[in-house]
């Protein structure tokens, strides 16, 4: 043993440092607020760049020359729809990144395991039998998805444990199963609304509910800094529950304030824009793939990251055939599925 | 000190640890024998607090294990097992590190402090894995892996080492290093190994104390000598054995006899 190999100095490269953390969160916070400015500038409407900077900077405080339209344009529908787009993003890859870490699972996302549908069933319950109250929707989103993961949960646990092709089928079951209640919720409706709640399933941020906006970006702030207070902890989970168990981690505690916190992520994000879904699994893969394993750093830059990879694949769904939309839930399925097949093939 | 004492557990009518009592001595390796089935892993797992008791008591420092909470348990008794397979990609030295997570604050956030690096560096160091900290676990061989299995075990600094079979899958080398350090860790630090294991002439050769087990019942604790008998040993595993002296240690050699 030599003193230079015995030098703690010396293994300060291989792990994830504070100072790792805080300069990566902040070139990704950098990232979205860029995204949040740039991108609203995009959309069928042009709108002079030059007034709209200088509006957005001015926090809508002056007009800097744009007419009323173009201002209402710029805050009325754009900004609120980016900001959507970022809360729900952010939920649902927090969301995703937990998920995997204390279910011991790469592939572990609110989409496919069918928790995005639990909450997609609770919020059509509140449109149909509350359609009134809007808080309805998020309280009973957060109650399915709830629900949808203590299924998915105890479905997955087999003798052995789980492993992750049980979970992955675990959820199908789930969904499949969710599916017919969604169905089944939707002969309730009128038919005029079957075709809006259609595109809502599949993801949609276009209906931006300007009492639930400010709710939905603080349940994704207040969630992602309460997972990521948990991160050193699901470090251990994410090696086996014993393990964890062993070594001091409160495993039944840990256990349930994830589960709660990433239904409340899934349940707000999924009552404002419908089922996302690939975010949770695109996410903190590239996260974990460019910055480590360690959940203290790639749960709070998977939280960032999310915000903008949904920034821009909504971006593309608004835009790319204009002045008609896609949903946002098929982009992002678009970059997901084929990232979901490799994950599965590499095992 | 951490013992058993008239413990009893059972699950749902089946008895699978029956009356045992034990403790582990400063210093010393007691080896865990019997058949498969004997209650050899629970009765290990039930000095940390993960198996319940049914009746008896098992004691840390003179206190019941359950009145702790997991993180001063996490200080105090560490535990080496077969390890689960590795999902994630994680570093040797990450992985070594989460044997400092119950040094951390209590609410588990925090970042590792020197003190944790210093005795990371060291038990990488004492477990020749310092020139492999920065390698993935997946890319380690199987014996390398234990190393770091073991490593984050001693990480934990516990005076109380619990390893459930740590030498299966390993080849006579690497069995040696490991329960080397394991002996290592006991003579230094006064600490105090329990190792459940298959392998009787290993028992014979590392541990101080053999404690033999049938259906949950200790059947003989003491000396190798005492415990690893022809006549015991015919007794709780049916198979005829020769008990000679091993020509250098002198320790009890175990063979079975071939029957015709």
């Amino acid at each position: 043993m030599t003193a230079a190999l015995s030098n703690p100095i010396a293994l300060r490269h291989n792990r994830v440092t504070l100072r790792k953390t805080v300069v990566s969160c902040a070139l990704l916070a950098l990232a979205l607020l860029l995204a949040v400015i740039l991108l609203s500038l995009v959309g069928s409407e042009q709108l002079p760049v030059g007034s709209s900077l200088c509006a957005l900077l001015s926090l809508g405080t002056t007009p800097c020359g744009l007419s009323q339209d173009q201002f209402d344009i710029l805050f009325q529908i754009r900004l609120p729809r980016i900001l959507l787009a970022a809360a729900v993003g952010g939920s649902l890859a927090t969301a995703g990144a937990s998920y995997q870490a204390l279910l011991r699972n790469p592939l572990a996302e609110p989409y496919l395991l069918g928790i995005s549908n639990g909450a997609a069933v609770g919020t059509m319950v509140a449109l149909v039998f509350f359609g009134a109250n809007e808080w309805s929707r998020p309280v009973l989103a957060f109650a399915g998805s709830l629900l949808a993961t203590f299924a998915v949960y105890r479905l997955a646990r087999g003798r052995a444990g789980a492993t992750p092709e049980r979970l992955i089928l675990a959820g199908v079951i789930v969904t499949t199963f969710l599916s017919s209640a969604i169905v089944f919720v939707t002969t309730l409706m009128d038919a005029t609304r079957i075709r809006s709640f259609t595109f809502w399933l599949l993801g949609d941020l276009s209906g931006t509910s300007k009492t639930l906006l400010p709710v939905t970006i603080s349940i994704a702030v207040i969630g992602a800094i309460a997972l990521t207070l948990n991160a050193r902890s699901l470090n251990l989970l994410m090696l086996g529950e014993r393990d964890a168990f062993d070594l001091g981690v409160e495993v039944g505690r840990v256990r349930i304030v994830v589960f709660v916190v990433a239904s409340l992520l899934v349940g707000s994000s999924v009552a404002a824009s419908g089922s996302v879904g690939y975010v949770g699994l695109v996410v903190p893969h590239l996260a974990r793939l460019s910055l480590g394993s360690d959940n203290r750093i790639s749960i709070p830059a998977a939280a960032l990251g999310g915000a903008v990879f949904v920034i821009v694949a909504d971006t593309i769904a608004r835009t790319i055939i204009a002045p008609r939309e896609l949903p946002v839930g098929a982009i992002t399925a678009l970059i997901g599925a084929p990232l979901f097949i490799y994950l599965l093939k590499r095992g | 000190m951490l013992e058993a004492r008239d413990l009893t557990i059972s699950y749902n009518d089946r008895v699978a640890v029956s009356n045992v009592t034990l403790s582990l001595e400063a210093g010393e390796i007691t080896a865990l024998v019997g058949p498969n089935g004997a209650g050899k892993s629970t009765l290990l797992r039930s000095l940390n607090g993960q198996v319940a008791r049914t009746s008896g008591e098992a004691l840390l420092d003179g206190q019941p294990i359950e009145k702790y909470n997991r993180r001063t348990i996490g200080r105090r008794v560490a535990v080496v097992a077969q390890e689960a397979e590795l999902r994630f990609p994680v570093t040797v030295l990450e992985f070594v590190l989460g044997g400092r997570f119950a040094w951390g604050p209590n609410s588990g956030w925090g970042w590792e402090t020197e003190t944790d690096l210093r005795v990371a560096a060291e038990v990488l160091a004492e477990t020749e894995l310092m020139e492999l900290s920065g390698r993935l676990m997946n890319e380690l061989s199987g014996g390398e892996r234990q190393r770091a299995v073991l490593a984050r075990a001693l990480a934990t600094e516990a005076s109380f080492l619990l390893l459930d079979e740590p030498t299966a899958n390993l080849d006579l080398s690497h069995q040696a290093t490991l329960l080397a350090l394991v002996r290592n860790r006991c003579d230094k630090r006064q600490a105090s190994a329990l190792v459940v294991t298959h392998d009787l002439n290993l028992a014979a050769q590392f541990a101080d104390r053999i404690l033999l087990m049938r259906d949950g019942k200790v059947v003989r604790l003491g000396k190798p000598e005492e415990v690893l008998t022809p006549q015991l040993l015919n007794e709780v595993f049916g198979v005829e054995v020769l008990v000679d002296a091993h020509p250098i240690s002198g320790a009890p050699r175990v063979t079975p006899i071939r029957r015709n």
